[in-house]
């Protein structure tokens, strides 16, 4: 038997296995190979930036003429973007009244922030977002309070990316859970259905949707009767999230255990309470990462309306910079746009991260 | 035969007949995996059911309250049968409670939001009652402190009870448990199943698939061996284990106690 009478001193760890240079030593040159390979990066890294960093700012034109941008020497054009914005935002919306689709922006960016915010979560968020759908319509239609009426047919920028992309995913989402709930079904019918949509929707382009739903659905309404292109597009985007949200939404289904579903018949719920209060809190929050996988996706594949003559965002980028003295500036413009569609893609991911951290932390053990 | 034991079984014998299982046959495919079961019992009885693994007593009890379909024979629970007409299956269901072997608890909803669940949604109770009720019940169980917590907190035993106490907030006539202690650490078996005997002690129905040999002798009005789909043999505990019958029974007995 041995009994420790004597304790040894606590002492710092060697200096070469702490702080930035143990940090290095562990992640970055850690062996001959790795070392190699973090020089040869360092070296692409430094490329990179010596090659973009004159162009994007020290030698960029902030604000001029395009005569400023053609200078000798000169870098990338910012300037467009101040010149074209507000038709690159806004697309073909009269001119005065642009103030009402940024005012809808600035709305929408509110409650997104505020809906963040775990701690206002409650029936007066949804009210919020119900109001703002209400606020949207008045402010971008007009035609009451004195304001004046702005045809549809004149949406465009990014006001239209933004109501196409959120009202398809807020319309598709309902969808896509009953089509998932049916394909699981134990009624042929309903699951035959389900399984033919699904795999219709999902086996074409989405181009040949949004071409299909602007050629073929003026034709299931009598003559005289006309659907609007924005209607069209908006109704091609929906069919199409919801069949890929339903497949989103299975996987989740069939992760959840069959005692979760056998504890709720043992207790006497019926199919949709059971549904609703057992398996689909349990499902979504597992399908929450390739659910916002889809959302994001959608946001971006609004873009191809341009295939049907809509002027979404990067449709209205495009068609500023077609005018003459600065048509040599399409980088920049499109840089810009890609910009913006990073901003929203990123709050997506970024939300979607927190929410799953979120709920997990609250159940897991 | 002790006179409480002559006694209890004048008083089960004058009871009511809670369920009725006649010739009932199930196949999972090709296998059949419950053959010409017969069996009755009256309000209050206790009944634990043994056998072999694959000899059919979870699919029995599953069958009671429609977890698994039986396709001949009839199944009569407190006077309705069990048939496909969904009505009768949910009049059923609320009248009995399941406890199984893996808690199967609802893992995103509190304790306490797990006991009340049902009441407010089947039984249509103001939340404020179920409530109350689900305290009363995990007071019962003794957990009412861990009501706020979510099930991954617990540990099996107390999620066991808890399971318990979640059947119990209906107000089930009749309880099964399907091997209730199997899947816990030997050190929590004992605190669910003093539950499952105080609550045998308050008279409730129930048929407990369990191998806790000991349960079966001190609580079981009647033990029920069960091999290939079969009942092979049925009697009050002391006769079943100190004087089997059959040689199956003889050989399963001997495998379970002699290890």
């Amino acid at each position: 038997m041995t009994v420790q009478t004597t304790s040894a001193p606590i002492e710092k760890p060697p200096v070469t296995e702490v702080g930035a240079i143990g940090w290095l030593r562990a992640n970055l040159f850690n062996s001959k190979s790795n070392s190699v390979l973090t020089i040869v990066c360092f070296a692409f890294i430094v490329y990179v930036i010596q090659a973009v960093v004159p162009w994007a700012f020290l030698n960029a034109v902030w604000t001029g003429t395009p005569k400023d941008c053609q200078a000798p020497g000169a870098g990338a054009c910012w300037a467009v973007i101040g010149e074209k914005n507000r038709f690159t935002l806004f697309g073909r919306y009269t001119y005065d009244e642009q103030w009402r689709p940024a005012l809808a922006i600035g709305l929408f960016l509110l409650l997104v922030g505020a809906s963040c915010i775990r701690r206002l979560w409650g029936k007066a968020l949804i009210w919020a977002w119900v109001g703002q759908v209400f606020m949207w319509a008045i402010l971008m239609w007009g035609g009451v309070l004195g304001l004046t009426f702005v045809n549809h047919e004149q949406w465009g920028g990014l006001p239209l990316t933004l109501m196409m992309s959120v009202v398809a995913i807020v319309v598709a989402y309902p969808i896509g859970i009953v089509l998932a709930l049916g394909r699981r079904s134990d009624m042929p019918a309903a699951r035959g259905l389900c399984v033919a949509y699904i795999e219709l929707i999902r086996g074409v382009p989405l181009i040949s949707v949004l071409f299909m739903a602007s050629v073929m659905i003026p034709l299931f309404f009598p003559e005289g009767v006309s659907v609007d292109k924005l209607l069209r597009a908006q109704i091609g985007f929906t069919l199409f999230l919801s069949a890929y949200l339903a497949e989103v939404v299975r996987a989740g289904l069939q992760a959840i255990p069959k005692g979760q579903y056998e504890a709720a018949d043992a207790l006497g719920l019926g199919y949709w309470a059971k549904m609703r209060l057992i398996v689909l809190p349990q499902a979504l929050r597992l399908v929450i990462p390739p659910m916002v996988n889809s959302f994001i996706s959608t946001f971006k594949d609004t873009s191809l309306v341009i295939i049907i003559g809509l002027v979404d965002l990067l449709n209205a980028g495009k068609i500023a910079v077609n005018d003459p003295p600065w048509r040599s500036f399409y980088v920049e413009m499109y840089i810009y746009i890609a910009l913006i569609y990073f901003a929203f893609c990123f709050t997506m991911s970024k939300f979607s991260q927190r929410l799953e951290r979120d709920l997990s932390k609250a159940t897991s053990r | 035969m002790t006179p409480q034991r002559q006694a209890r079984r004048e008083q089960l014998a004058a009871a009511p007949i809670n369920i009725e299982v006649s010739h009932v046959h199930k196949w999972y495919g090709e296998f059949h995996v419950l053959r010409d079961v017969n069996l009755a019992v009256s309000k209050g009885e206790r009944i634990v059911i043994c056998g072999p693994s694959g000899s059919g007593k979870s699919t029995l009890i599953r069958c009671i309250n429609r977890l698994e379909e039986h396709q001949k024979g009839n199944i009569i629970v407190d006077g309705t049968e069990l048939t496909n007409d969904v009505k009768n299956i949910e009049v059923i269901r609320r009248e009995v409670g399941m406890v199984f072997q893996s808690f199967n608890l609802f893992p995103h909803l509190t304790v306490l939001e797990n006991c009340t669940l049902a009441p407010i949604w089947v039984k249509k109770l103001p939340k404020k009652e179920a409530e109350a009720i689900a305290m009363k019940y995990l007071e019962r169980v003794r957990i009412p402190d861990q009501a706020l917590k979510y099930p991954g907190q617990l540990s099996g035993g107390q999620q066991q009870r808890v399971a318990i106490a979640r059947s119990l907030c209906m107000s089930p006539k009749i309880m099964l448990f399907d091997e209730p202690t199997s899947a816990l650490d030997p050190e929590m078996v004992k605190e669910v199943l003093d539950v499952m005997i105080s609550l045998a002690e308050d008279g409730m129905t129930m048929l407990c698939v369990t191998h806790e040999m000991g349960f079966a002798k001190s609580v079981a009005d009647r033990v029920i061996f069960m091999d290939r789909g079969e009942i092979i043999e049925q009697n009050v505990p002391d006769e079943f284990f100190n004087n089997p019958q059959s040689e199956r029974t003889k050989l399963f007995l001997s495998q379970i106690l002699n290890h």
